[in-house]
Formats: C-alpha cells, sequence, structure tokens
C-alpha cells in the first residue's frame, strides 16, 4: 500500500507562562491511500494538536514543532512555508471541526463559503464553481440545493451545517480529510446520519480520513486503523478489530473497561483512578504509569518501546517484554464476548 | 419476579413548562409530562437537545415555575404559592447536581464555602468546628480530602469539579437528586469514576435519583427505569432492561440503533434505522403525535390525534398509536 501521510517523531509545544508545555511527544504514525485512521483519547492526549500540527494550524507565537518530520507526497509539511501550505490546505488535506456552528462564517452564504476554495484552488470560473456547490451540497445531501445554496448558515440546523462543512471540505477533491470530532456537537440520531454519510462518501471519493475522537462507539462504526494516544504519545496502534478484540495496552484496557456496554448486563464501570499527568513536567517513564494498575517500577523510570505484537499492531509498554509478568487484560475490558 | 408495590416519593402529574418565544410564540419545553419516581430508584430521562429534559428537571425543583400541572413530593405540592419555611423544606430534601462543572461552582468562593453554604442556610451546624468538620467528611465521601477545602474551583480538574458539585448537593442531607447531564463534560475515564461514585452514594445513603442525560448507554447503566423524551413528551418509559431489549416507540428505536456501540463486529453487522431530517421546532409543534414527521410507520390518525399514554405492557408505557388497537382501527 501507498504511503500518503507519514508523520516522524513529531514533538509539538506551547509556551505558556508558566512553562514550556510539551502537547505532542514524538508521534509516528501513517496513513495509506483511501484508509480511514482514527486518532482516540482523552482530552488534552495530544490528538487534535497532533492534526493542527499536519494542518499546520498552531498558533503561530506560542506553538510549534519543536522536532520530526510531516511527509505529504514527497514534501516535509513540517518545514514548508506559509505559502506553500496554502496551497495545500483546502486542497489536499482539509479538516471538518467540531462545532459546526463555529466553522461556518455568519456573514456568507454557504455557497459563497463553498465557492472560496475552489475560485482559489481551481481557479473555477463564478458559474462553474456555483455549479459544483450545488452538486456538492445534493452529494452530502442537502434537499433543495439550489435554493439554499443562497441561505446563510444561522438558517441550517446543526447537523445540515456540518453537511455544508463537509461539502467545504470535500470541494476540491482532497486526498487527505481530517475530522476533528465531527460528531462530538451533534444529538445520536443526527450523529448516525452524518457517520453514514462520511461512510457513503470515503467509498464515492476515495480520501483518506483521519478521525479524531473520544468515542470508541463512533471510532467502531467508521475507522479501520486506530491509533491511541495518551499523553502526548501513541501507546498502541492497530487494526481496528485488533485494537477491540486484542488489545494490549493497559490504558486502551482502562478505555474500553470504563464504557458501560448497552448490550450486557450492568456491573460495576472499572474506571481508569486518578488524572492524566501534567505536560509541562511529564514523567520521565510511561505516561500511563502513574495511573496504570500494573505498574513495575521499570515503568516508572524509562518509556517503553513500540513492541511489534503483529505486522499491523504496535503497543508501548513494558508488560509485553519477556521479563514482564503475564497480564490478562481484565474481564470488563473485553468486547464481544471471547475471540 | 414479584411486583413489590413501592413508595412512590415524588409525583408528576400533567406537567407543562412553555416559554414566550417573540411576540406571540409560545415555546412548549414540557408539554403534559407525568411520571412516579418510587424510593430508592434512579430514573433516568433521555433525549436528544431541545426535547425538555432539562427544562422537566428544573421545573420539578422549581428552578422555573409550572405553567401548569402538579408535582408532588411525598404527597405535597411543590409548585402553587409556599412560605419561605416551606420551601426551604423541599430544598433540604430535593437537590441538584449541574452538567457543567465549571460553570456551576462560584469561583471566588473557596471549596468549603461552597460546600457550607447549604448548611449555613438550613443552620444544620451550630458552631464553626462543627461546620469545618461536616465539610471535611462530605470531601472525604466524595473521594477528595481535607487539604482541598481551602482551595478554590479553579485548581481542580473536571472530574474533581464534579465531585465538589456532589458535596455540595449532599451537605444538606436530601433524599432525592436531580442530575441533569453529571457526566456530559467530562472524559470517559473518568465519566466512569463519577457514576461508581453516585451509585455507591446511593447504596449508602438510600437517595433516590432522576438521571438526567443524552448517553443512552451510561443511562441504562446507571437507571432502573427510564423515560424517553422527544419534543417536549414523554414517548416511553420502562425498566431500563426491557427498554433496551424491547423498545416499543419507533423513536426509542431509532434512538438505539443510532448509538455506535463500542465493537466492530457489532457495527459492521447491525441495522441501523436513520431517521430523516431534524427535531421541529418546539414553537410551532406538529399536531397529533409529534414525532410522526419523522417516524417511518407514521399513519393517517398520527397527524390528526395525539396518541395516549397508556400501560402497553406491565409497567411499560408508550404513547404510539401502533399500540392502541382502536386508533389502529380507525385507521384502516
Amino acid at each position: 500500500m501507498e504511503k500518503l501521510l507519514e508523520l516522524d517523531n513529531l514533538h509539538v509545544s506551547f509556551q505558556t507562562y508558566g512553562g514550556e508545555v510539551k502537547a505532542v511527544r514524538g508521534v509516528s504514525l501513517s496513513l495509506e491511500k483511501g484508509e480511514s485512521l482514527a486518532i482516540v483519547g482523552e482530552s488534552g492526549s495530544g490528538k487534535s494538536v497532533t492534526s493542527k500540527a499536519v494542518m499546520r494550524l498552531l498558533p503561530n507565537k506560542i506553538g510549534s514543532i519543536k522536532e520530526g518530520a510531516i511527509r505529504f507526497q514527497g514534501k516535509d509539511l513540517a518545514k514548508a512555508t506559509e505559502r506553500e501550505m496554502e496551497k495545500i490546505r483546502g486542497a489536499e488535506i482539509s479538516m471538518i471541526f467540531q462545532d459546526p456552528m463555529t466553522s461556518l462564517n455568519p456573514t456568507m452564504t454557504i455557497g459563497k463559503q463553498i465557492m472560496e476554495g475552489l475560485r482559489k484552488h481551481q481557479n473555477m470560473s463564478k458559474s462553474e464553481a456555483k455549479e459544483r456547490s450545488i452538486n456538492l451540497l445534493k452529494l452530502v445531501g442537502i434537499p433543495n440545493p439550489e435554493l439554499r445554496v443562497e441561505e446563510y448558515p444561522h438558517q441550517f440546523s446543526g447537523g445540515m451545517r456540518q453537511r455544508v462543512v463537509i461539502a467545504i471540505a470535500l470541494a476540491c477533491n482532497p486526498k487527505v480529510l481530517i475530522a476533528d470530532e465531527p460528531t462530538t456537537a451533534l444529538d445520536v440520531t443526527i450523529q448516525a446520519q452524518i457517520l453514514d454519510l462520511m461512510r457513503d462518501l470515503q467509498d464515492k471519493t476515495g480520501t483518506a480520513i483521519i478521525l479524531i475522537t473520544h468515542d470508541l462507539g463512533v471510532v467502531a462504526n467508521l475507522a479501520q486503523r486506530v491509533a491511541v494516544m495518551y499523553g502526548g504519545m501513541i501507546v498502541e496502534t492497530g487494526t481496528v478489530d485488533e485494537i477491540f478484540y486484542k488489545p494490549k495496552h493497559p490504558y486502551t484496557w482502562g478505555l474500553l473497561a470504563s464504557m458501560p456496554k448497552l448490550n450486557a448486563d450492568s456491573k460495576e464501570l472499572l474506571a481508569i483512578p486518578g488524572t492524566p499527568p501534567d505536560l509541562m513536567n511529564p514523567p520521565k517513564g510511561c505516561p500511563f504509569a502513574a495511573r496504570c494498575p500494573y505498574a513495575m517500577e521499570v515503568c516508572l523510570e524509562h518509556m517503553p518501546e513500540a513492541t511489534n505484537v503483529s505486522s499491523s499492531h504496535k503497543a508501548a509498554c513494558w508488560l509485553l517484554d519477556e521479563r514482564a509478568p503475564k497480564v490478562e487484560p481484565p474481564e470488563a475490558a473485553v468486547v464481544g464476548g471471547a475471540r | 419476579m414479584a411486583v413489590v408495590e413501592r413508595e412512590k416519593l415524588l409525583e408528576v402529574k400533567n406537567l407543562k413548562k412553555y416559554f414566550p418565544a417573540g411576540k406571540k410564540g409560545v415555546l412548549q419545553a414540557v408539554d403534559d409530562v407525568s411520571f412516579d419516581i418510587y424510593k430508592g430508584e434512579t430514573l433516568g430521562l433521555v433525549g436528544e437537545s431541545g426535547c425538555g429534559k432539562s427544562t422537566t428537571g428544573r421545573t420539578i425543583i422549581r428552578l422555573y415555575d409550572a405553567t401548569d400541572g402538579e408535582v408532588f413530593y411525598e404527597g405535597e405540592d411543590v409548585h402553587g404559592r409556599k412560605s419561605r419555611s416551606d420551601l426551604k423544606k423541599f430544598n433540604r430534601k430535593m437537590q441538584m447536581i449541574f452538567q457543567d462543572p465549571y460553570a456551576s461552582l462560584n469561583p471566588r468562593m473557596t471549596v468549603k464555602d461552597i460546600i457550607a453554604e447549604g448548611i449555613d442556610i438550613h443552620g444544620l451546624a451550630k458552631t464553626k468546628k462543627d461546620r469545618d468538620n461536616r465539610v471535611y467528611e462530605l470531601l472525604e465521601t466524595v473521594g477528595l480530602n481535607k487539604e482541598h477545602a481551602n482551595r478554590y474551583p479553579h485548581e481542580f480538574s473536571g472530574g474533581q469539579r464534579q465531585r465538589i458539585g456532589i458535596a455540595r448537593a449532599l451537605a444538606v442531607d436530601p433524599d432525592f437528586i436531580i442530575a441533569d447531564e453529571p457526566i456530559s463534560a467530562l472524559d470517559v475515564s473518568i465519566q466512569a469514576q463519577v457514576v461508581n461514585l453516585m451509585m455507591e452514594l446511593q447504596k449508602e445513603r438510600g437517595l433516590t435519583y432522576l438521571f438526567i442525560a443524552h448517553d443512552l448507554s451510561m443511562v441504562k447503566h446507571i437507571s432502573d427505569r427510564v423515560g424517553v423524551m422527544y419534543l417536549g413528551n414523554i414517548v416511553e418509559l420502562t425498566t431500563s432492561d426491557e427498554l433496551y431489549e424491547e423498545p416499543l416507540h419507533p423513536y426509542t428505536q431509532a434512538l438505539l440503533s443510532a448509538i455506535p456501540v463500542p465493537d466492530p463486529e457489532l457495527e459492521r453487522s447491525r441495522e441501523r434505522i436513520i431517521l430523516e431530517g431534524d427535531v421541529p421546532s418546539p414553537i410551532n409543534p406538529p399536531s397529533g403525535c409529534r414525532f410522526r414527521t419523522r417516524c417511518p410507520h407514521a399513519m393517517d390518525v398520527c397527524a390528526a390525534v395525539k396518541p395516549k399514554w397508556q400501560e402497553a405492557r406491565e409497567g411499560h408505557w408508550v404513547a404510539c398509536h401502533l399500540y392502541d388497537e382502536e386508533a389502529v382501527k380507525q385507521n384502516n
């Protein structure tokens, strides 16, 4: 498979009054053509910062890429100039944000907002761009697109606005679509519509999707591969089946166990004790060690290397070392019975 | 299982809450809702944003005055004209936990004063030392410690703040707590901590909860019975197991099938009912059954007649013409 986007040992930091916050600490990832990769983690785990770094949308003065490369089509985006990035944003890589209420311009008709990218990147004439916008609105399932193209964002409901945002993102046929919590602000029945739409569009256009979310249900629904982030690092990656049915990292176990199951009897939820680490002073060893029920001495001192479990499955945990005691995941973390 | 005659703690009868909207408009946030809450149980209330679940909770506790209808707490009407002392009495028995732990704690008060506010108002502590001890005890009950008492809310994480909110609610020793989306603003791993804490407290203190949330899987986990709301109406109410195993109302069925389950294989094989369109405006709701505009089984009768709130099976209430033989006959 062809690698479309590759992150290599990416470090991102923010300068604050209190000191340097190391939000992303050595993330390596790859995205293949047409696949959907989910990045899962809690707030503050660095998942959104990673995606913003790819788009080079980090706040100018305080946020910076400290180290590492972002390779996209033979170019290192980490070193690209603003001018080069302008050609890529919206045309090659585009992004959908969490809140459809704030990511659209309230003073422009939605037609104009869709046409913006088309006019800039594809040099379309006004009438061509308008026709394409109407087609795009049809594609994302907005009824009466000829009329609605002239309307303003406030005339649309939340779910409809998210459809418009998706239409804008897909306008120039990007190769990569980054969706940062695309359904978090929506109700469940509307979320189902949008997830359905995204899957459908991916089949049609072959765009690769990076899905950033904290909702494991959405991951199971949409993703083919998953990267679990914690404390600015990727602690486990694998195919969606490997992560859900054969998870290896205690944090992934904790995530799976702390979610109530609709189709099972309610036992006590297995909560992860404590809170995520302070990234101003990140721990020396494994970021999860302080909350991990299986933590050993070595975990506090040394960061574990990513260990290959299978060709597609990696986890960074000392438990996978041959000298470590064998530990089975807690029962509550087992998804869908024994497999 | 034998049905034990349970004691009703709270009775809500034909509760309505309308808000003025624009010049002549009326927003029917809660329209004719009736249910009971039994002593010691957890009743979950689910629905999408704008369905009136939070307004129901806030009207019950009298944060809003009801437009119409009654709320009886242990047989006594909560609404209507009340003396100060009567209100105080209700406030000691009923408490609330709010959704946003960042907005619901006064940033200029120490945690000790936040928690002790109710103790002071109701005069539950005789001396300063007594007051302090009560606060320390409450902090420990919710998994914080004594050293936290003199700090300010901004020094705490979201999960810890929600624990402070719970301690504040417990301070006056209530019997009944309304929890309005208490975990929605928290991360998954922290959500489980707070839910476990709430369930433990219920066991220890025999509390009764009204648990309002939009996350059906969490509601199922914590509730004994669940009510489903749509556009100001309760459309279905039954035990949480029965609701998930045999949902009767088409809206409940759609809602359940829309939740993504953290199990990839199940997700691939699952048939989904995807509802068309959006929730209509509560200012001008559809006639008859309010769900009919999105309902895959809508009949002619649904537009004409509002479905009756009836017990389709023992302990399983639903408002839908599909389960009303007369209405189906009339339709054919």
